[in-house]
């Protein structure tokens, strides 16, 4: 008899139990969260109300019509979007290069844009905070963009070089001898060929930039304050609102959620890129 | 027009010189073939002239003029990658006009050049699927294809055919030896095969660790290679090289034999041997012979039949008029 792999009782039942109860143990925060945002204030820190309770608007009436939600809402759509386009618009011709045309130190200057990474955001803050303000550019939205591309510039330029580097130099190399210029080849070539990476790398980094808290929390007050500055605003202050805390923060992942939803296809098949052939 | 001459062209990779200071003109029209073993710098020569390379000195002319620092694209040179190279999210129509379009041609004009060249290279019915679409044959002709509309002074091949199948090539090689003839562009083709340098080539190119070993017409090289090298890497099958004592006979280090100037009998000759195998491909018998006190192994290639096999005593008979001898460098002595 040919030897064959059993399967086990383990993986016809163990697996798919186990699976769902990390799926569920990860989920039931998020759960939780947004659960409590329909709950009173009141409600919110009393156990017996855990799943049955009274459903209510009030938080989100509140947020929408008290705290300006719309505002911080459209903050951070402005912000990340422009952050996600000028990040790209200088990632891509950074990755181009190096993919197509190494030299010697394209390894070195991808590891050191790799250890701006490493740096704490801590250890820049008063630097930071200081050069902000004394320039002028505190609490605005150039500088909310400026801040969030040069954050994800590193990981954007370190996504796209991989995706690159899997298309055949031969390609690039018959756009040459076809008589294009270098923005041709980009245009015509690299961008159509490494669409679904430049797709997946601009979600990323959309994503990381609306999550993004430190520094949008820490260098705005109101003019250029996104959505974790709302969050982080309902925090303390009064005392533990739960249930207005949960409303403000499910309607900013809300957004997220749904986007990453659909694009999850796209996601997935950008982050295991070139992992197999 | 497309006279390519390259002037004590060296190319170094970091500290590792490729190619010595070489110099190599290639005449109008002519079907250059740079022919050699892998690593021998043949591809690299190519890409120099092609500008995907750059030269660490020396200079590239093409129609006289200086090209050493001009860019691919303004060399006015079309080439044919081994991998095909062809855009994979466009169709093979705008694969083949993609060069007219960055040129700038009307696109009336670019559909005509394009369906001319389809309808040369038979490809009229595929011009909407896209390059995934269709088998290595296909492709090669479409990149074949998106090199002849540009009409360029000189076609440059790097291998083009080694990743089809051995009929398919053959087909290939007779399509580009035909399109050759009927356009008389200048053509550079790079292989390993010396089949297909043999057969496509007006001047072939020899080369051996970047140096250049001889360069001839096809049959110059096949009658009167330069040294020991050329001479075993062209014909098929290899040369017979001996040395010692048969060889100090004729006067000199080295004896060579081609496999078709050798006369076999089962009853006498010159050398006997014993037969290790015996290849029948009807038209032609290749024996393979040990224990002839010559070399490891002494081929013969025989017209027609003989009927030998395995084991069998064989007695062998070079015709004297077709020996190369070379001296101690490896050099041909005349």
């Amino acid at each position: 008899m040919a030897i064959v792999a059993q399967q086990t009782r383990f993986s016809i039942y163990g697996r798919p139990v186990l699976a769902w109860l990390v799926a569920l143990l990860f989920f039931f925060p998020i759960f939780w969260m947004v659960l409590t945002s329909f709950k009173t204030d009141a409600d919110a820190v009393k156990p017996e109300f855990l799943f049955f309770f009274t459903p209510t608007l009030e938080n989100y009436v509140n947020m929408t019509e008290n705290y300006d939600y719309w505002r911080f809402a459209t903050n951070s759509v402005i912000t990340s979007v422009l952050a996600t386009i000028l990040t790209l618009v200088v990632g891509i011709p950074a990755a181009y290069a190096m993919a197509f045309n190494p030299s010697r130190a394209t390894k070195d200057v991808l590891m050191w844009m790799l250890s701006t990474k490493m740096l704490p955001a801590a250890g820049v803050l008063y630097p930071m905070t200081f050069l902000t303000k004394s320039l002028g550019l505190f609490d605005t939205h150039f500088l909310v963009i400026l801040v969030l591309s040069l954050i994800n510039l590193p990981i954007v330029i370190w996504m796209l070089f991989t995706y690159f580097k899997e298309i055949p130099k031969d390609i690039i190399e018959a756009g040459q001898m076809d008589g294009v210029s270098t923005w041709g080849e980009v245009r015509e070539i690299l961008i159509p060929l490494a669409w679904g990476g430049i797709a997946s790398t601009a979600l990323l980094c959309f994503i990381f930039c609306w999550n993004e808290a430190y520094w949008t929390v820490r260098l705005t007050t109101t003019d250029a304050a996104t959505l974790s500055k709302l969050i982080e605003g309902n925090r303390a202050p009064e005392g533990l609102f739960f249930g207005r805390l949960s409303a403000v923060s499910a309607a900013a992942v809300g957004p997220i959620v749904v986007l990453g939803w659909f694009c999850q296809k796209q996601l997935v098949q950008g982050l295991t890129f070139g992992a197999v052939k | 027009m497309g006279r390519i001459v390259l002037e004590k062209v060296t190319k170094k990779f970091g500290e590792t010189e490729v190619i010595p200071p070489l110099d190599l003109t290639i005449e109008d029209g002519e079907f250059a073939v740079f022919v050699g073993p892998s690593g021998c710098g043949k591809s690299t020569l190519l890409r120099l002239i092609a500008g995907l390379e750059e030269t660490t000195s020396g200079r590239v002319l093409i129609d006289d003029q200086d090209m050493t620092e001009v860019s691919p694209s303004k060399r006015g040179l079309a080439m044919v990658f081994q991998s095909y190279a062809l855009y994979p999210h466009m169709t093979v129509r705008k694969n083949i006009a993609f060069p007219m379009r960055m040129a700038g041609l009307s696109e009336a004009e670019q559909n005509k050049r394009v369906d001319v060249a389809a309808k040369s290279l038979n490809l009229t019915d595929y011009l909407d699927r896209k390059p995934g679409q269709l088998s290595g044959g296909q492709r090669q002709r479409v990149a074949i294809g998106r090199a002849i509309v540009r009409d360029p002074s000189a076609f440059l091949f790097d291998e083009p055919l080694s990743n089809l199948d051995a009929a398919l090539r053959v087909g290939m090689r007779l399509e580009i030896s035909e399109m050759h003839a009927r356009m008389n562009t200048t053509m550079i083709y790079v292989t390993h095969d010396q089949v297909e340098a043999m057969t496509m080539a007006n001047k072939i190119v020899v080369l051996q660790a970047g140096v250049i070993e001889q360069v001839g017409s096809p049959l110059d090289l096949y009658h009167t290679p330069r040294n020991e090298f050329v001479a075993g890497f062209i014909g098929s099958p290899k040369m017979n090289l001996i040395k010692g004592v048969e060889a100090e006979k004729h006067g000199a280090a080295t004896i060579g034999i081609r496999p078709e100037h050798t006369d076999v009998s089962t009853s006498e000759g010159m050398w006997k041997g014993r037969v290790g195998v015996a290849e029948h491909l009807g038209s032609d018998t290749f024996i393979h012979v040990h224990d002839t006190g010559l070399a490891d192994m002494f081929t013969v290639r025989i017209t027609g039949d003989i009927a030998v096999k395995h084991g069998d005593d064989i007695y062998l008979t070079p015709q004297s008029d077709k020996l190369h001898k070379f001296d101690t460098q490896g050099l041909r002595i005349d």
